[in-house]
């Protein structure tokens, strides 16, 4: 299926800022969806609010757009009463980390099938710049004006610990990583994480004086480093990129599967 | 008959309620007085095939039953007081999205976590406006265990037939109640099922275009049909608009869709009002006291009469004016300081002929307690 059969063509121009990494992230999801030669619909995409959430109203699959930081609440009622359903859920930081946080680690911790994405911008676009739990000490936004004292989060280090089954890391300048990661997100039968840094030119760019788009993007490429890198060991500094975490253990619908049975008298 | 008779909690009452109108997935966090209908959930719906999680609160909760939801189940929720607090973003996205589902409420004395053990009605305006915005809901409430049986399977067909949320307003005292319940037999309570979509693979389904009598029908996450559904004010295909004329049709639809059907939705109970020269107006487990002070005082000559409503939301104010004009005066007996009482000062033509009889210590508003406000209005030594 050509690419742009994914999307809601009538719904474009989209609503991000020239040079948003959100973009990027779309893309590289409808390449693996693409890749993976899934029916539109058995896929399901649950998202929060944010700009990063509006994803949702973009591609022609199920779509649900639901409330600030709840989508993973949401979609885990999609998926467990239709469990044969691919559930995608792409959040911003803030979506994902502060408000959805404690839906974040249960999920995890369940094991339920879905694909988490977390578009991590390091701040909250859609209400105009305010710092996000991803901004980290020192940040500047309109809420930090005297640069942020609150410490940051590390997507996969939390993902790791809550449980989740397949944890990912890349960013908006390796795009085709990205697609990989989703694709063998979405295959993964498990919660699985893929953190995307990406980049907010207009809020966190500005604020934090990073320049336009271009240049936040190339950032990425200087900043990160594949996991276990020889360039980690001389910069501890760099951020590593790659599958962090990718084991097999009981999914969630399918242990419920066995409650039932057992609930009927069977096994 | 071989229905099925047991000895049960209200709570009970409201699972097996729950079951027989086919319930299919149950998500909910514990909080007292509603557990039993979580535990009973998590032992007897696997049974059927359906789904139970405990989720992580009740924000959750809410947010898990509205996706089960659109994947084509009947979903249910049950929580108290600040469970119910936390439900209300999620409640107000059931609205605006119309996704049938039922959330039940038995209610605690509040605010905050107040008395958790302890019967109140102190939810109905909760139930009524605690989602922000304008908007409208259906709220149902029972007082015996068999009308807790029958309220959850109404509240189960109201959201399917109207694709709308449905609160059950339930309380601490009939909650953990033990009564008599006989479950009637498959098929004697009609069950409705929602309306789904005729519409074919390829052809355009509008998933929020009202047919001429009001329903909307519905296609399953996962079918052939792709629409977006979201919180935002949104046009008939489910995309978010800021259109004022969209906008303004479709907060008229929520709301029309449920006021117009007040005397459609309006369900309740009469008894002794054609010759009642006063009446008590009453609901949940209130309307039991009321009850008794009633018959003990016709039982004594006194004309006394009581309208117990099951519907409390949209408010039956034709109902209320019907059973209340003309009459020398008017007691609602409820459990908070005073919530419906006013609705029915609104509903009738002399508003200053209603009394309220009431209690908030956390104590059962018993018969001595309304008898003694109807001795006061009668000019008579308690
Ligand atoms: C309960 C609630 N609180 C606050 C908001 C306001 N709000 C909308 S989006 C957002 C944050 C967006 O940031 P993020 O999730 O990081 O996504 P981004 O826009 O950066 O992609 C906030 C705070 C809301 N919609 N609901
Ligand atoms: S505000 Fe930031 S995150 Fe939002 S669309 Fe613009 S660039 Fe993207």
């Amino acid at each position: 299926m050509a690419l742009k059969d994914y999307i809601r063509e009538r719904f474009f121009p989209h609503m991000w800022c020239a040079g948003c990494g959100h973009g990027t992230v779309l893309n590289s999801l409808l390449r693996a969806v693409e890749q993976l030669g899934l029916s539109k619909n058995e896929i399901v995409m649950v998202s929060g609010i944010g700009c990063s959430a509006r994803i949702s109203g973009y591609v022609d699959f199920h779509s649900l757009h639901t409330l600030h930081g709840r989508a993973l609440a949401f979609a885990t009622g999609v998926k467990l009463s239709k469990p044969e359903l691919n559930v995608i859920v792409p959040m911003g930081d803030g979506d994902a980390l502060a408000i959805g946080g404690n839906h974040f680690l249960h999920a995890a911790r369940r094991n339920i099938g879905m694909t988490a994405i977390v578009m991590n911008n390091k701040i909250y676009g859609m209400t105009g710049g305010q710092f996000s739990p991803l901004t980290g000490v020192g940040g500047m936004a309109t809420t930090a004006p005297y640069a942020s004292i609150d410490r940051s989060f590390d997507v996969v280090e939390i993902a790791k610990a809550a449980g989740a089954t397949y944890v990912a890391r890349s960013t908006a300048f390796h795009a085709q990583e990205c697609t990989k990661m989703i694709h063998d997100a979405i295959l993964h039968d498990g919660f699985s994480v893929v953190e995307i840094m990406t980049q907010c030119p207009t809020y966190y760019g500005r604020k934090n004086k990073l320049g336009e788009a271009p240049e936040m993007i190339k950032r990425f490429k200087d900043i990160t480093t594949p996991i276990g890198s020889k360039a980690k060991q001389e910069n501890p500094e760099l951020i590593e990129r790659g599958v962090f975490v990718e084991k097999n253990l009981p999914e969630y619908c399918a242990e419920y599967d066995k409650i039932i049975e057992r609930a009927k008298g069977g096994a | 008959m071989s229905r099925q008779v047991k000895f049960v909690q209200g709570n009970e009452a409201c699972m097996e309620g729950a079951l027989y109108a086919g319930v299919q997935f149950y998500a909910g966090y514990p909080i007292t007085p509603s557990s039993e209908i979580t535990e009973g959930m998590a032992m007897r719906l696997p049974a059927t095939g359906g789904k139970f999680i405990q989720m992580e609160d009740e924000i959750s909760s809410i947010c898990a039953i509205v996706g089960a939801s659109l994947t084509g189940h009947k979903v249910m929720t049950a929580t108290s007081g600040p469970g119910f607090s936390l439900m209300q973003e999620g409640l107000g996205y059931a609205i605006m999205a119309e996704i049938p589902c039922v959330i039940v409420n038995v209610m605690r004395g509040g605010p905050s976590t107040g008395l958790p053990t302890h019967g109140s009605q102190g939810d109905v305006m909760q139930a009524r406006w605690g989602v922000h915005g304008d908007h409208s809901i259906v709220a149902l409430t029972a007082s015996s265990h068999q009308d807790v049986f029958e309220m959850t399977v109404e509240a189960f067909n109201i959201a399917e037939t109207y694709r709308t949320p449905v609160i059950l307003l339930l309380d601490e005292t009939v909650g953990h109640m033990r009564e008599k319940l006989e479950i009637p037999e498959p098929g004697e309570l009609p069950l409705v099922e929602r309306l789904r979509t005729s519409v074919r693979e390829g052809v355009n389904y509008h998933p929020y275009l009202p047919r001429e009598d009001g329903r909307l029908p519905m296609s399953d996450f996962g079918d052939v049909h792709r629409y977006n559904v979201t919180g935002l004010y949104h046009d008939m295909w489910g995309f978010p608009t800021a259109d004022p004329k969209m906008v303004h049709d479709l907060i008229r639809h929520l709301i029309d869709k449920i006021e117009n059907r007040v005397n459609v939705l309006a369900r309740y109970k009469e008894y002794y009002l054609d010759d009642a020269e006063r009446v008590l107006v009453s609901y949940g487990c209130s309307a039991r006291s009321a009850l008794h002070v009633v018959k003990d005082r016709r039982l004594r000559g006194e004309r006394l009469g009581l309208l117990e409503l099951q519907t409390l939301w949209p408010f039956p104010a034709d109902v209320v004016k019907h059973c209340c004009d003309g009459k020398k005066s008017v007691i609602v007996v409820e459990m908070n300081t005073g919530q419906i009482v006013h609705e029915v000062k609104k509903a009738v033509d002399r508003p200053d002929n209603v009394f309220l009889a009431n209690r908030v210590d956390g104590e059962y508003i018993t018969p001595p307690d309304i008898l003694k406000v109807l001795r006061l209005i009668q000019g008579k030594g308690v």
